[in-house]
């Protein structure tokens, strides 16, 4: 782009100011990961690993509940995913096809609601939840994730389907299909992009949040991943090489993921932006 | 179809909102209020009291001393989270060698679950054995009480939250830094602007828009943020880190008995303030001639 050439000066310090950067990023997960190779009793080392053991993470998944809570967060997430996607994308077509009064107030509500504080929902949705005895069971998180992340996602998924043309829908409707049927046969599959950010979005929210999963979970085999993670490290205690095993097993499939999803959800995020 | 979404919509939100500002107005705590134990049905005891609780609230010093520290938190996060993305982005917006290698690695703290990387550097800040102060051990400098004192304990959230946060930060950054012809530069240096005119006089006012909206979704993020300092110090040593958020989810779900009028009334509060925030900023904005 530019046109006079760097100094060589310019260039190491271009360098050296991004290489900083990818330390300061990299080194502490990094770090995370040898630990957690390292026998317990070595894990406060500043060698790197000198006796190279998978005893964490036999004795993480062996012996301890990590397994369960790695199930019990997979179900939250998955049930989450699903219906929040779902919920989302029928509101977000609403909103984009249909005019209807008390729309615009109802598109700055769904933007509002990111602003909403975990505090002022969290005990209404306590005592909801105590109230219909769902406390501990996964049905209760899942309901809870919804409240947080469809709002957000019905207002991105709008963005999506205001990118595609009313034409689609009037040559469904001349073709004899309902506007549910259209919306199913026709739409959605045009939306797939907007799904996956949607649903990456939702998978992301559920999978890492810790208020609520810290609150409305308790007792051993019913925490989630994040509530069981805190149960390694707290002031009974300190396992430090299970917490960086589980760590690392948790951390690596949303890696992945976000590795995969991460181009797309910066689009996506745009998309819904800029359209409203 | 609308029907249908308007009724979702107004449960999903509508529902624990209006509830949550109910039991902000009533006395309601762990003893009085309905649930099931196995078979057994307790029913709601609890009573209206109007305003008292924010009365209560307002009155004490703790609120006071959390919000002007929520205030320091916020800014100094956001602040530094700014700062240091856009730098980063401006670096990598250059034509350097190992660009995407750069790119790449920087947004891997954005990849990971927040609450493992919080625990990740809880392993580093251990005040005996962390990683931390071994390094400054082995430099002759004497260990630094991370977590355990006061100032260092806000230092290390900030710190924390920034790494978090400076991956959004750089993404968002470079995608407006992209969208800033390159005839601008060129001509700029055609008629001798220096490197810092060039940076003042074009790349600030090019990025502006995408800013203003990222500095405003980063302050309502910093300051609603939980996992962090939750997880981190659990809000001390004493209250010395604890933000409005941190201490409303404790009064209802930490500090034994539980309040959750209170805490219900903190969160209002809260939600007061960020609105608050929300429009002074928008009506800022305004007045300097964005159309925002």
């Amino acid at each position: 782009m530019r046109t006079t050439k760097r100094s060589p000066l310019a260039s190491a310090g271009l360098h050296a100011g991004l290489l900083l950067g990818t330390a300061c990023a990299l080194f502490p997960p990094l770090w995370l990961l040898v630990t957690s190779f390292k026998p317990e009793s070595e894990a406060f080392t500043t060698a790197l690993v000198k006796n190279f053991t998978f005893a964490n993470y036999r004795h993480v998944i062996a012996d301890t509940h990590f397994l369960t809570w790695f199930g019990n967060s997979l179900i939250v997430v998955v049930g989450t995913t699903v219906t929040g996607v779902l919920i989302a994308a029928t509101t977000g077509y609403a909103l984009s096809r249909f005019r209807f009064p008390g729309m615009r107030p109802l598109m700055w509500v769904l933007l509002i609601t990111q602003m909403f504080p975990m505090a002022v929902l969290i005990v209404p949705l306590y005592n909801t939840m105590a109230k219909l005895g769902l406390l501990n069971q996964p049905v209760g998180l899942i309901i809870t994730y919804l409240t947080i992340a469809v709002p957000f996602c019905a207002w991105m998924m709008k963005g999506f389907f205001d990118t595609i043309p009313v034409d689609i829908d009037e040559s469904g409707r001349v073709d004899g299909l309902n506007p549910f049927g259209t919306f199913w046969r026709l739409i959605l599959p045009l939306a797939k992009p907007g799904i996956a950010v949607t649903g990456f979005y939702t998978f992301v929210t559920a999978w890492a949040e810790v208020a609520y999963a810290t609150a409305f979970m308790t007792g051993e085999e019913n925490l989630t991943l994040a509530g069981g993670l805190q149960t390694f490290v707290n002031r009974y205690g300190s396992d430090w090489g299970s917490m960086t095993a589980a760590a690392v097993v948790i951390a690596v499939p949303a890696a992945v993921v976000f590795g995969f999803a991460q181009r797309h959800l910066v689009g996506g995020l745009t998309a819904g932006a800029t359209k409203s | 179809m609308i029907a249908p979404v308007t009724l979702v919509i107004g449960l999903i939100i509508g529902y624990p909102l209006t509830r949550g500002i109910y039991l902000s107005l009533t006395d309601a705590d762990e003893a009085n209020v309905e649930r099931t134990i196995g078979v057994n049905h307790i029913p709601a005891t609890y009573e209206f009291v109007g305003l008292d609780n924010y009365k209560a609230i307002l009155s004490e010093s703790v609120f006071w001393d959390r919000l002007g520290w929520t205030a320091m938190w916020t800014t100094a996060c956001v602040g530094v989270t700014f700062t240091l993305g856009l730098t980063l982005a401006v670096m990598l917006n250059r034509k350097v060698r190992g660009r995407s290698f750069y790119r790449v690695a920087m947004i891997v703290p954005w990849g990971i679950p927040a609450f493992v990387s919080v625990f990740a550097w809880k392993m580093l800040f251990n005040e005996k054995n962390g990683l931390l102060n071994k390094v400054l051990d082995g430099g002759g400098i004497e260990g630094v009480p991370w977590l355990g004192d006061p100032t260092w304990a806000k230092v290390s959230v900030i710190a924390v939250n920034v790494w978090l946060g400076v991956p959004f930060m750089i993404v968002a950054m470079l995608g407006a830094l992209q969208a800033i012809p390159g005839e601008l530069y060129e001509a700029a240096e055609m008629d001798g602007a220096g490197p810092w005119q060039r940076f003042r006089n074009i790349t600030l006012p090019g990025v502006r828009s995408v800013s203003s909206t990222v500095i405003l979704l980063s302050t309502i993020w910093t300051f609603n943020m939980f996992p962090v300092i939750f997880l981190l110090t659990r809000g001390g040593p004493e209250d010395s880190t604890e933000i409005l958020v941190t201490y409303a989810f404790r009064l209802s779900f930490v500090n034994s008995p539980r309040d959750f009028a209170t805490s219900a009334a903190w969160g209002v509060l809260i939600l007061l303030l960020l609105c608050l925030f929300t429009m002074v900023y928008r009506r800022a904005l305004r007045r300097q001639g964005e159309a925002w």
